[in-house]
């Protein structure tokens, strides 16, 4: 049995009355990449949203259970410091419009006010870049301002400014539904390179995604994590009905 | 009605309109041009270094009204920027009942007529010191600029996506490094332009400065005396009998114009460049 | 995190701190015109005369003075403004011309006060007094007419700005539909722009009336200083923005000063009754969009 990084205990979550969330077990284990998939509305962003503690930003959230990072409760933790452990990467690419491309890498410890010296700072960037497939297509800019990035260079930026915090687990929520199917690509590749360094969790909306760079495929259906299993062996053999039913395209 | 008719009632509302619109328009080039007119012969580098000379006596300059409107706007903005900021991002980031009602506050603030600024500026600052001051009028004029500050503020970082808190959280960061590291430098463009169109406006005013700053014939560096305001100093010299005064009045008025022309233009010019796109 | 609760604190504190000024601001104007309310009771609203030796207070020849200058100004400046902002937005939409027309009326407005009045005491007022003349009317120059007139110019782009961006947020579909009909420019404006913004443009008149009402330096500059009842709108006279401006620095007497506060309190309340209506109705015109 491979380490784990992550488990989750009996989750349920969700906004006022509605619950999103019923009653999720799941483990993710180490170095590998776990896809999460199902259709509009099975919770599976308010899933990730929770294991980095995001979801109870928004007003009227509501959570139960629990989930343990590295063995460690993480809602025993402040939520600050269990950000800083868990890299997010988002929808759609939100680089810091305000600062460069430079700064975007390393603004976990800038604005953390974490002093870092320059030595080390120069070598956070160009290993983050480098990791998310940047490195050579900027490393003539650092220091301008990244808006003239195209959606694929400002999603692999995104990617960079995540890993730059030496995350625990990265956590990518769809990372290619904003982007062209050139970018898309060269996402996907760098998320199979990428678990070498790190575990990750990959929430699709894209099955032929999730089958191309997942070690591990859970299926989650109306806030219930339905089947959990790997890839290989839920894409061929699915154990439940709704999951062979979402694979054949009956319904997503 | 027939087409030609019909065309012809087009042709002649459209025709009125613009007559009235040009004409609407022209009182600003009267203006203008009577102030150069009137106003650049008295403009010299003695007009601006020199202190005023009695009725009667012609040339002087303007100093005390130029030091005095520095120091007043100075107090002004010191007094309203920060608080100014600070109400405006408290209505962009609480929706209750209490952020709703200081809306309507600010709107009635703003609609406040500069007179009765004055007369609060007096009841609350000069009545306790006994006395006239720079003070007083910075306050006056800071409670003209304060809800144009808190306006553009809110007005601006309501522009500013969601998405960048998200990403902000996501590394960790706190709520108030969020807000001053993150969310307030991306609105910094439109901020800084409201807070200069605010400086803008109340250089010119008048009002809130009769009894609060009041004037005062020389330079004076103490904010807790008397002073005198480019604006004050043209009501007070327009409206006195002396026509060697009315000369400096029209030269004061081309500085104030000019100046408040010129800030406009920066405005409008450094907003453009300093602009952040999403 | 305690930082994070210090600074929400912060942020809660400044947003109380503006209620408290609102408030302090009422209170001090109650406090102020107290002794003048308790002298001079209702008589203060239906008093002609205003006579600070004899202690007489009252406040009817500045309310009529304020409403002729501020409803004639209106008058006047109403088909300029609608002509300024029915041209821009319509007939120069998203022109180079009607930003340039867009610029100069906003120059208009960025003109101060006392410089308006100053030019007024100069060009304007001599102007007057030659009409006068030719009317047979005494020269004085300044007046009810002379106010009302810089008064016109000075609110035109207030009016004309609201007006422009309600006029904008009539739906386009309504408009090309309009046109699609073969209707003219002017039965498309006539028939759908303007009833569409009817409201939003009669909140924009009410809240440049309330900027009229609230005028001082301007006026204060070419009304001509006279606390009797303006006999017809040559009269010299005084507002109750004027009136203020006038005396208070000469007030000595207690009464004097509390009867010109409470001239201060009658302008508060009305200037904000017309706002607040004005304010309102803009907010269901635009629910998101108005200012």
């Amino acid at each position: 049995m491979e380490s784990e990084v992550l488990k989750i205990s009996n989750l349920s979550a969700g906004y006022f009355d509605n619950n999103v969330l019923k009653n999720i077990n799941m483990i993710v284990p180490e170095k590998k990449v776990v896809a999460i998939m199902g259709p509009s509305g099975c919770g599976k962003s308010t899933l990730i949203r929770c294991i980095n503690r995001m979801h109870e930003t928004t007003n009227g959230a509501k959570q139960s259970g629990e989930i343990f990072l590295r063995g460690k409760n993480i809602y025993e933790l402040h939520s600050i410091l269990v950000r800083r452990k868990i890299g997010m990467v988002f929808q759609r690419p939100n680089p810091f419009p305000t600062m460069s491309i430079y700064d975007n890498v390393i603004s976990g410890y800038l604005l953390n006010g974490i002093k870092l010296k320059k030595s080390e700072r120069d070598f956070i960037v160009e290993d983050s870049l480098k990791k998310a497939f940047l490195w050579e297509e900027v490393k003539d800019t650092l220091h301008k301002k990244g808006n003239f990035l195209s959606g694929g260079q400002q999603q692999r930026l995104c990617i960079a400014r995540a890993l730059a915090m030496k995350p625990e687990i990265l956590l990518l929520d769809e990372p290619t539904s904003a982007l062209d199917p050139k970018a898309t690509v060269r996402i996907e590749e760098l998320i199979v390179n990428l678990k070498e360094t790190v575990s990750i969790l990959l929430v699709t909306h894209n099955i032929s995604q999730a089958a191309r760079v997942s070690d591990f495929t859970a299926f989650m259906y109306l806030g219930e994590l339905v089947e959990f299993g790997t890839t290989d062996s839920v894409f061929t053999l699915p154990k439940h009905k709704k999951t062979e039913e979402y694979l054949t395209g009956k319904f997503g | 009605m027939n087409p030609r008719k019909k065309i012809f009632k087009d042709n002649l509302f459209k025709f009125i309109i613009m007559i009235f619109s040009f004409v609407s328009v022209t009182p600003l080039f009267f203006i203008l041009f009577q102030i150069v007119r009137n106003g650049i012969s008295s403009i010299s580098i003695n007009f601006i270094l020199k202190l005023p000379k009695g009725p009667g006596e012609s040339g002087g300059g303007i100093l005390n009204s130029i030091i005095g409107t520095f120091i007043i706007i100075t107090i002004a903005i010191i007094i309203s920027v920060p608080i100014g900021i600070s109400a405006g991002i408290y209505l962009n980031e609480y929706k209750n009942r209490f952020a709703e009602l200081l809306k309507v506050i600010v709107n009635v603030l703003q609609g406040l007529p500069s007179i009765l600024i004055g007369i609060i500026a007096y009841l609350w600052v000069v009545k306790p010191m006994r006395g006239f001051s720079a003070l007083s009028g910075g306050i006056a004029l800071a409670l003209m600029m304060l809800p144009m500050v808190i306006k553009s503020t809110e007005e601006t970082l309501k522009l500013i996506p969601h998405s960048l808190k998200e990403a902000s959280y996501a590394l960790g960061v706190s709520y108030k490094d969020t807000i001053l590291k993150v969310i307030l430098p991306s609105g910094f463009s439109g901020i800084a332009s409201g807070i200069f169109i605010g400086i803008a406006r109340i250089t010119g005013e008048t009002a809130p400065l009769l009894f609060s700053a009041f004037g005062n014939p020389f330079v004076n560096l103490n904010p807790f005396k008397p002073v005198d305001a480019i604006p004050l100093l043209i009501f007070n010299y327009a409206m006195s009998p002396y026509e060697s005064w009315h000369k400096i009045a029209w030269g004061a008025s081309f500085l104030l114009v000019a100046g408040v022309l010129i800030l406009n233009i920066i405005i409008k010019m450094a907003g453009e460049k300093w602009k952040v796109k999403f | 995190m305690k930082e994070d609760k210090i600074f929400k604190t912060t942020l809660i504190m400044s947003g109380v701190f503006i209620a408290l000024l609102i408030i302090l601001i009422l209170y001090s104007l109650f406090k102020g015109s107290y002794l003048s309310i308790k002298q001079n009771g209702f008589n203060f609203l239906t008093g002609k005369e205003w006579d600070p030796v004899s202690e007489k207070f009252g406040l009817l020849p500045f309310l009529v003075g304020t409403l002729l200058t501020s409803v004639l100004s209106l008058l006047i400046s109403i088909p300029f403004a609608l002509s300024i902002a029915i041209f821009s937005a319509i007939y120069l939409k998203k022109s180079f011309t009607g930003k340039i027309l867009n610029y100069l009326t906003d120059l208009l407005s960025g003109i101060p006060s006392v410089i308006y009045g100053f030019w007024g005491l100069y060009f304007f007022v001599p102007i007057i007094r030659k009409l006068e003349i030719s009317l047979g009317i005494l020269p004085y120059g300044v007046g009810i007419i002379t106010a009302s007139l810089i008064l016109s110019i000075m609110i035109i782009p207030y009016t004309s700005s609201i007006a422009r961006e309600v006029i904008n947020l009539v739906p386009s579909e309504l408009i090309e539909a309009g046109y699609a009909m073969g209707a003219t420019t002017y039965d498309v404006i006539k028939k759908i722009i303007l009833p569409y913004a009817k409201s939003g443009i009669f909140a924009g008149i009410l809240l440049s009336f309330g900027r009229a009402f609230g005028e001082t330096m301007a006026v204060t500059m070419v009304i001509g200083n006279s606390n009797t009842l303006p006999k017809n709108i040559f009269s010299p006279a005084n507002t109750m923005a004027s009136i203020i401006a006038n005396e208070f620095t000469e007030a000595t007497k207690n009464s004097h000063l509390s009867s010109l506060i409470e001239v201060g309190l009658w302008l508060f309340l009305i200037t904000f009754v017309i706002n607040f209506i004005g304010q309102t109705i803009i907010k269901k015109f635009a629910p998101e969009g108005g200012k």
